[in-house]
């Protein structure tokens, strides 16, 4: 094969494989965000918690990566239970949500952030796992099981989230909360309630990314940073909440990401995603496919 | 809500203010005139800047309602289009100040323009995202030094006579006083009352005719700009500048923490969260590490926004009524 084609191939294969991980990252914002209206800012943050909740549990007791994000599940909904349920007290309930609430994110992905580094440290961690290092290689392609893993866990993941949302009633009514609160009351069914449920969901999804985001690379507690933009370009560009665009938009992303690594350096990849964000606000706010703002 | 002076007496004129304020820094100049060790202008400079930047996001976020997360963004620009033309032309401060102001107001211009058509919430994102973008192109800006960074050489005296920091110091507080007279002169005008009718009800305000774009898109660029003047004399202050240093994170929370301590309707509020904090942060710097002290800043904001959500001068509003 040409060498440069090969090249490409590779960087857009990588760049797809790098966008599954984006969606996991993305998927508790496409929630909280896209259909709740809560601007969690800090959900980055807890990615990087949930990455050194799993690096504890495999440092200590040599658990599975992906099984320990999975056994991360139930505290972190407890956690994303709380969280709701303080924003709903403080802000929502007395219908200041604006200001008052992205300060009050902000706050609270900072405080994550500095704490993460009084009790953890500021070192990068790493995990121990038989997928992390061998590399797949077909017809010039190289499929590194250190992103390959991650990418299919994603996708089950949100494939699993959108089963759930679609199918079961609890996910119907989380839908319909995002459409409608008000006639949900008048169903009889509590708005409060059901969006307790889904943002605990929204924040059980970032031990699963987090996981996956040790698995892909060192971390260390200020990293979350660098997802903020993504991820929000991501919901933004795939429609808010809807889970279709929001996949295609961090494909588009991650590829775009990967080429550019490539061929020009790595450290432009970070102001790809603003590149992406600005003209999507600017021009088509609706993103990919989705919901008028 | 404008307006904190008690009903009996008339609130002080436009012009009487400047004048006061005029009169303010001119006594502080006299002052510090007497004072010898330059540790006092080094922690006075981080003060001013702290005031200079609380007034300039509360102009945007305090009136307006609209939250800008990109504070390290027009600060580090500012410093770094400073560094770069005074590398370049060897500049004096006065016109590196303005030029690190025009380029941030010009930013400021397009950032608002793009997305505040949108609810408050996507600029916001966007200017979070700003803040990334730009440091990614910095980090690769190699004439500044690029992600290595670069010495800036302060000069060991003042035009004013005196040492260079004393005359940094001046610099500042000139630029934080206007940034004040700048900011109460606006709550007061009719474009203060429209900002103030944005943050309240936006829909309402653009159907009695508040020109909410125009105002919006205003605000924003004159919010920045003063944030890019805040950074000009930075790199003359620090003496090395690189990218972790000018995007530091704790600038953009107390930026914002600042003004929701103190409360964010009028102008004073600013000025008191600025000062409370930055003592703080001062004290708490030679007692305990740096990281803890950027947790209280941390806890002492999520605190306010949750229990005390106007500030400190709504706590004392409170009290009054």
């Amino acid at each position: 094969m040409d060498p440069l084609l090969e090249l490409l191939l590779n960087a857009v294969v990588a760049g797809l494989l790098l966008g599954a991980f984006y969606a996991a990252v993305a998927v508790g914002i496409a929630i909280a965000f896209g259909m709740l209206d809560i601007p969690n800012l800090a959900h980055p943050a807890f990615v990087v918690m949930g990455a050194f909740a799993v690096w504890l549990l495999n440092d200590a007791f040599g658990l599975d990566p992906i099984l320990a994000g999975i056994l991360c599940l139930p505290p972190f909904f407890l956690l994303g239970v709380l969280l709701y349920q303080a924003y709903y007290a403080c802000f929502e309930s007395r219908g200041e949500n604006a200001l008052q609430g992205l300060a009050f994110f902000f706050g609270i992905l900072f405080v994550t952030e500095v704490v993460l580094i009084l009790v953890i440290g500021a070192d990068y961690r790493t995990v121990a796992a038989p997928y992390i290092g061998p590399n797949w290689r077909i017809g010039g392609i190289d499929l590194p099981l250190r992103m390959l893993v991650p990418a299919l866990v994603s996708l089950l993941m949100i494939g699993g989230l959108h089963l759930l949302l679609t199918r079961s009633f609890i996910g119907r009514a989380i839908l319909a909360v995002s459409q409608d609160p008000l006639a949900l009351q008048l169903m009889g069914a509590s708005p409060v309630r059901t969006k307790r449920l889904a943002f605990g969901l929204s924040i059980a999804t970032a031990a699963i990314a987090g996981a996956l985001l040790i698995i892909i690379q060192p971390v260390e507690p200020s990293i979350g940073r660098e997802f903020i933009g993504r991820a929000f370009a991501v919901v933004v560009l795939g429609g808010m909440g809807s889970f279709v665009g929001m996949l295609m938009a961090a494909m588009v992303l991650g590829v775009t990401e990967s080429l550019v690594a490539t061929l020009f350096s790595p450290s432009w990849a970070p102001a790809i995603a603003f590149g992406f964000l600005l003209p999507t606000l600017a021009i088509r706010a609706g993103g990919l496919m989705g919901r008028k703002l | 809500m404008t307006g904190d002076a008690p009903l009996s007496r008339p609130p002080m004129g436009t012009l009487a203010f400047w004048c006061w304020a005029a009169a303010f820094t001119g006594v502080v100049y006299l002052a510090g005139r007497w004072v010898t060790n330059d540790y006092v202008f080094f922690a006075g400079y981080i003060v001013l800047q702290y005031v200079l930047l609380a007034t300039a996001w509360n102009i945007l976020g305090g009136y307006a309602g609209y939250v800008n997360f990109g504070t390290a963004a027009f600060f580090a620009i500012g410093a770094y289009i400073s560094t770069a033309l005074n590398k370049w032309l060897g500049l004096p401060l006065p016109a590196l100040i303005l030029a690190g102001a025009a380029v941030c107001g010009l930013i400021g211009l397009l950032m608002g323009g793009l997305t505040l058509k949108l609810q408050g919430v996507f600029f916001s994102i966007a200017t979070l995202a700003l803040a990334i973008v730009t440091q990614a192109l910095i980090t690769n800006w190699e004439y500044v030094g690029g992600a290595a960074g670069a010495y800036v050489i302060r000069p060991s005296r003042g035009p004013l006579g005196g040492s260079y920091v004393e005359y940094l110091f001046y610099t500042m507080l000139l630029l934080a006083t206007l940034a004040v007279c700048i900011a109460r002169t606006v709550e007061r005008s009719a474009a203060g009352f429209g900002l103030a009718a944005i943050r309240d009800d936006e829909a309402a305000a653009e159907a009695a005719g508040v020109p909410t774009m125009k105002l919006k898109v205003a605000t924003t660029v004159l919010s920045g700009a003063l944030m890019g003047a805040a950074g000009a004399p930075l790199p003359f202050f620090v003496t090395y500048l690189d990218p972790p240093s000018a995007f530091n994170l704790a600038v953009a929370v107390n930026t914002i923490a600042m003004p929701l301590v103190g409360g964010t309707a009028t102008w004073i509020g600013p000025v008191i969260g600025a000062v409370l904090l930055s003592i703080v942060q001062e004290a708490a710097m030679v007692t305990i590490s740096s990281a803890v002290n950027l947790l209280l800043v941390g806890l002492i904001m999520i605190g306010f926004i949750t229990l005390a959500p106007n500030g400190i001068m709504g706590l004392l509003r409170g009290r009054r009524r």
